[in-house]
């Protein structure tokens, strides 16, 4: 243990990527996509299901639940199903680290997002760090992705995965 | 109606949710999230990667933690910021219940801010996705 401490797990070319953003990605918001989502959810709020209850409401169409910001394009010719975090593995540990956990997550809101807007999601690198836990050496990876709707950011979200 | 600010106090606890999820529930959510990790619906596949069995996705506890705020806050609030960690597993078929206290009430900016404190807690009281959320209220 006391050798592998030695050499870290975050290498030189890990750590270049810190910062530097990826492709965007486009993200449609529509009603089918809310509904069923928030019906996985278990929402019994009408303003997810009845675009009158939601214009009732005073959003411009179905709202999107906490926690959707809505879904890639997806093209089996090319381009990732998640989108950006997802397009290429990039840069690998020193030490093959087979598995991987969900750490977290934060979206922060700047505007409402409804069924019929269209977003550009750009991922970067924000952190890594290393530590030790009860399941062995860890790679935390923390990434930021910022939504923007006609050039105007409306939500971020910060993602945390834990590989180990 | 949700919350207003005016009668929201520090220290008060927020409707509970009280959620349980079947195997049915997890592949819905595999397809409205986008989510397709064998490790929510194969239980072999699960086994293999050496989890006792099949586990609910972190981020429909996420998701959870949402729908309690949002019902608290109803569609006059906003939630400005909201996350979790996912910090213990829970497993289909269990009860998942979503609770949150009010930490902290102030104005910034001319919004009225509440900042809560949230998390799903396991049957045997294991607070498995700890979280926190800012929101603003009427």
């Amino acid at each position: 243990m006391a050798e592998a401490e030695k050499t870290p797990l975050i290498t030189p070319e890990m750590k270049a990527q810190i910062g530097v953003e990826g492709h965007p990605t486009t993200l449609e918001v529509d009603k089918t996509m809310i509904r069923l989502f928030a019906r996985a959810v278990g929402h019994t709020d009408q303003v997810y299901y009845d675009e009158a209850a939601a214009k009732a409401a005073g959003y411009r169409s179905l709202p999107c639940p906490p926690g959707y910001l809505g879904t890639p394009i997806f093209n089996p010719a090319g381009g990732g199903r998640r989108g950006p975090a997802e397009m290429g593995p990039g840069p690998q540990p020193s030490r093959p680290l087979r598995r991987v956990l969900n750490g977290g997550t934060e979206i922060e809101y700047f505007d409402d997002i409804c069924a019929g807007d269209v977003l550009t999601a750009t991922s970067h690198l924000a952190n890594l760090e290393e530590t030790a836990g009860s399941l062995g050496e860890m790679l935390i990876t923390t990434n930021k992705t910022v939504y923007k709707r006609d050039g105007k950011v409306v939500a971020i979200s910060t993602g945390t995965g834990i590989r180990y | 109606m949700g919350a207003k600010w005016a009668d929201v106090s520090v220290g008060m606890s927020i409707p509970e949710l009280k959620k349980n999820c079947s195997t049915q529930q997890l592949v819905l959510w595999a397809a409205g999230s986008g989510d397709f990790y064998q490790i929510h619906y194969d239980q072999d596949f699960a086994k293999g990667t050496g989890l006792p069995s099949i586990i609910v996705h972190g981020a429909l506890k996420n998701g959870f933690l949402g729908q309690l705020v949002h019902d608290w806050i109803g569609n006059e609030g906003r939630i400005k910021k909201y996350g979790c960690s996912y910090r213990g597993m829970d497993m289909p078929n269990q009860d998942i219940v979503c609770k949150g206290v009010v930490t902290k009430k102030y104005e910034e900016n001319g919004e009225k801010l509440v900042d809560v404190e949230i998390w799903t807690e396991a049957p045997d009281g294991r607070k498995t996705t700890p979280g926190y959320a800012t929101v603003k209220l009427p």
